[in-house]
């Protein structure tokens, strides 16, 4: 994959803590560490994939970079331009390159609004001229995701999951955006329903040239349609790598121990797998261990887990891993480590 | 007779929209130490099967007929009060959503204690001492002191196993389990899939487990079961359904699902359209609107309901299209497409 020079999107040291308050006054007694440092480029036309169990900041992390939540700390840059505390106002012309697709393609759609004033609003919100009018401008982009246009005045009941979620990328394609951080984007569907769904992002990327971020928890799925995969665990990015090589070599324990998690729809490799159990959930991000914040439930953890928190290093080319004892690491890379 | 046999098994609802046909028509057995997986996209009559087993339908306006044998014994006829004293020892459920079957305001420990006392004459003592036990089996941290937690200060996983706990307490011998791990991260499912693997060994029970996700039903299942519209389209051993498959619904599903034990494929091979309302049922073989062999059957597509027959050694399939002709589509068309880029 070539790479070009300029990301389109580079978050560094990105943070978000959401205050926890207690008593009528409101009083701070603690945070939420959501996303606590996490650094990564996203290229023109490539497909990021993010993955991690529940509550370790995926959403976060996606609502931060679009600027629907406000980071705490870190800078977003798009295109080169800081956007990390751009005003509203400014943001606008910005909100039109990067959409953003939620997990639920129930509670996402205005139910008293028909799909042409739902997909046609982005045009009246941004105060855009069409060449032949919005509605012909909606019609288009129905037709685009698989929608028949003449369903322009129906209401989102009268449509299934599956369509309701094409709606919600109708809407974002609206206004042909440079880039789409969609958050769970199929995990509410069927699954005939969402082979369709992943499909079509594929082929509206090619199609218009499209960005993707996509958080995902399945594991599958993500590796289907990411470039690269980064690996998040309770805020903190822990592994990030080209799909290949995160999926055929991983090397952060936690990575193996999700990999291993995947039930395989194969009968006859139910006994042959070797698996690794990871015990308990993830800890509570409001008190994360300290230093290696997996060191909890890690199988690898020695004392150094405990004290020092492993930057995130390139261990192999474009390879990133923040651990201490990392599996499968190439030799050089392994002398570095231990030098 | 199987330890659990269903028999042409319909549970009919009348709304006023029409009458939704759920369940119509499943027939299946299961025996002791046996799980058998169902699988289906929603809406296709996996939980109403579960319920009208337990007798959760009984004195509601469902329309059920059809027989369920238990260990000899037939229960579509049976009274309610019969059924529900059949619940908790001698069949039990896991559910999707373990808050649903919990009541918010009882400890966790109380709930099993309630639950094991109903079957067993023993004092609170005893009872409590077994929950702390059976916490403890199900994998809960520190259960002498969780078992007087209330159901919202576990997680979602913890919650899941106490609501395990909680069905295997009273050791039931036959346990079905509704989507059982879908609301959980693939660590903590794989956690549970291991501990309810154990535990059927440990008790020979009876296991079905319901999902829409391939990987966990071959995981688990002995047998397979695959619904479409509330019919069963295709049942047989786990190794039919997924090395010989032959009906056109089944091979949509594998296709529809990227795998991390192959190598990768450029595309998915969805299946077009979505499934039926139940309400209105296509005519003729329900998946006909979405099947792409729906033209090879000599117009009988959308006019006559396939009957659900025997290909080989137990396995069943309902489909028009001649045996010959499926499995020379399986070997030379799907099954070559599934497996390479
Ligand atoms: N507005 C908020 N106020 C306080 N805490 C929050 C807020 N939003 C999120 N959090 C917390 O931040 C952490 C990360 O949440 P986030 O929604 O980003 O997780 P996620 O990785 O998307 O999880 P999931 O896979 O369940 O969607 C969680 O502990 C969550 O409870
Ligand atoms: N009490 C009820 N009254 C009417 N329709 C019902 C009732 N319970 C379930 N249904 C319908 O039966 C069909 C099958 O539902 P269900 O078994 O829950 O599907 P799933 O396979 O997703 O578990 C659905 O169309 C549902 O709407
Ligand atoms: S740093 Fe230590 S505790 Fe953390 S993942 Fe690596 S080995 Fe495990
Ligand atoms: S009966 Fe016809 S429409 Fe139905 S699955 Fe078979 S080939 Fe397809
Ligand atoms: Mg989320
Ligand atoms: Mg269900």
């Amino acid at each position: 994959m070539t790479t070009p020079n300029e990301p389109l999107l580079s978050v560094q040291d990105l943070q978000k803590y959401f205050p926890v308050t207690k008593g009528l006054l409101k009083r701070q007694v603690g945070a939420v560490k959501a996303v606590d440092g996490i650094s990564f480029d996203v290229f023109k036309g490539e497909t990021l994939g993010v993955v991690g169990e529940s509550g370790c900041g995926k959403s976060t992390m996606g609502r931060l970079v679009t600027r629907l939540l406000e980071p705490t700390g870190g800078k977003v840059l798009f295109e080169g331009q800081d956007i990390t505390h751009m005003s509203q106002g400014r943001l606008r012309p910005l909100r039109r390159d990067m959409q953003m697709i939620f997990q639920d393609p129930f509670s996402s759609l205005n139910p008293r609004h028909t799909v042409g004033a739902i997909v046609g609003a982005p045009f009246r919100i941004q105060g855009i001229k069409t060449e032949h009018g919005t509605k012909k401008a909606v019609q288009e982009i129905l037709e685009l995701v698989g929608l028949n246009p003449e369903h322009y005045n129906r209401y989102p009941h009268e449509f299934s999951g599956g369509q309701r979620q094409r709606i919600g990328i109708a809407r974002t394609l609206a206004l042909k955006p440079k880039m789409i951080i969609a958050d769970e984007p199929v995990s509410a569907l069927d699954v005939s329903i969402q082979a369709q769904v992943v499909n079509l992002l594929e082929d509206l990327q090619n199609e218009l040239d499209l960005t993707y971020v996509v958080i995902a928890h399945d594991l599958s799925v993500v590796r289907h349609i990411s470039d690269r995969v980064a690996v998040m665990y309770l805020g903190k990015l822990v592994e990030l790598a080209d799909r290949k090589d995160l999926y055929e070599s991983p090397m952060h324990p936690y990575t193996n121990a999700l990999m291993s998690a995947v039930p395989i729809p194969d009968p006859a490799r139910r006994n042959d797998r070797e698996r690794i159990r990871l015990q308990g959930d993830v800890p509570s991000p409001l008190s994360p261990p300290p230093a290696c914040r997996f060191h909890t439930r890690c199988w690898k953890a020695q004392a150094i887990c405990k004290v020092e928190e492993p930057p995130l290093v390139e261990l192999a080319s474009r390879h990133q891993v923040a651990c201490h004892f990392p599996e499968k690491v190439p030799q050089e890379a392994a002398e570095a480590v231990s030098a | 007779m199987s330890f659990l046999e269903l028999k042409d098994l319909k549970i009919h609802f009348p709304t006023d929209d029409g009458l939704v046909k759920s369940v119509d028509g499943l027939t299946f057995s299961l025996e002791r130490g046996s799980t058998l997986g169902i699988v289906g996209e929603s809406g296709s009559g996996k939980s109403v099967t579960s319920l009208g087993i337990l007798g959760l339908h009984k004195g509601g306006h469902a329309r059920i007929s059809g027989e369920i044998w238990l260990d000899g014994e037939e229960l579509v006829s049976a009274s309610q009060e019969h059924v529900r004293g059949l619940r908790g020892k001698k069949m039990a459920m896991i559910f999707q959503d373990p808050l649903s079957a919990m009541h918010p305001y009882y400890t966790v420990g109380d709930q099993i204690v309630e639950a094991y006392r109903i079957h067993h004459s023993v004092s609170k003592k005893v009872a409590r001492k077994h929950a702390i036990d059976m916490l403890g089996r199900v994998g809960i941290p520190e259960p002498g002191r969780r078992v007087d937690a209330y159901p919202h200060e576990f997680s979602g996983g913890m919650r899941q196993r106490a609501m395990i706990a909680m069905a295997l307490s009273c050791d039931p011998e036959l346990l079905i389990a509704d989507e059982p791990t879908t609301a959980l991260d693939v660590t903590v499912q794989a956690q549970i899939l291991d501990l309810m693997r154990d535990l059927q060994r440990e008790f020979n029970s009876a296991l079905i487990i319901i999902t829409h996700d391939l990987g966990v039903v071959a995981e688990l299942s002995d047998d397979i079961l695959v619904m479409y519209g509330g019919k069963c389209i295709e049942y047989g051993a786990a190794e039919d359904i997924f090395y010989r498959p032959e009906h056109p619904y089944t091979w949509g599903l594998l296709g529809s699902m990227p795998r991390l034990d192959r190598e990768r494929t450029e595309r998915l091979m969805p299946i077009k359209g979505s499934p039926p309302s139940l309400i209105n049922i296509p005519p003729g073989c329900a998946f006909h609107p979405r099947c792409p062999y729906s033209d090879r059957t000599q117009g009988k597509a959308d006019t006559e309901v396939p009957a659900l027959l025997e290909t080989e050694g137990g396995h069943l399939v309902r489909c028009h299209l001649p045996r010959e002709e499926r499995r020379s589509l399986w070997e030379n068309e799907i099954k070559p497409m599934l497996e390479t880029t």
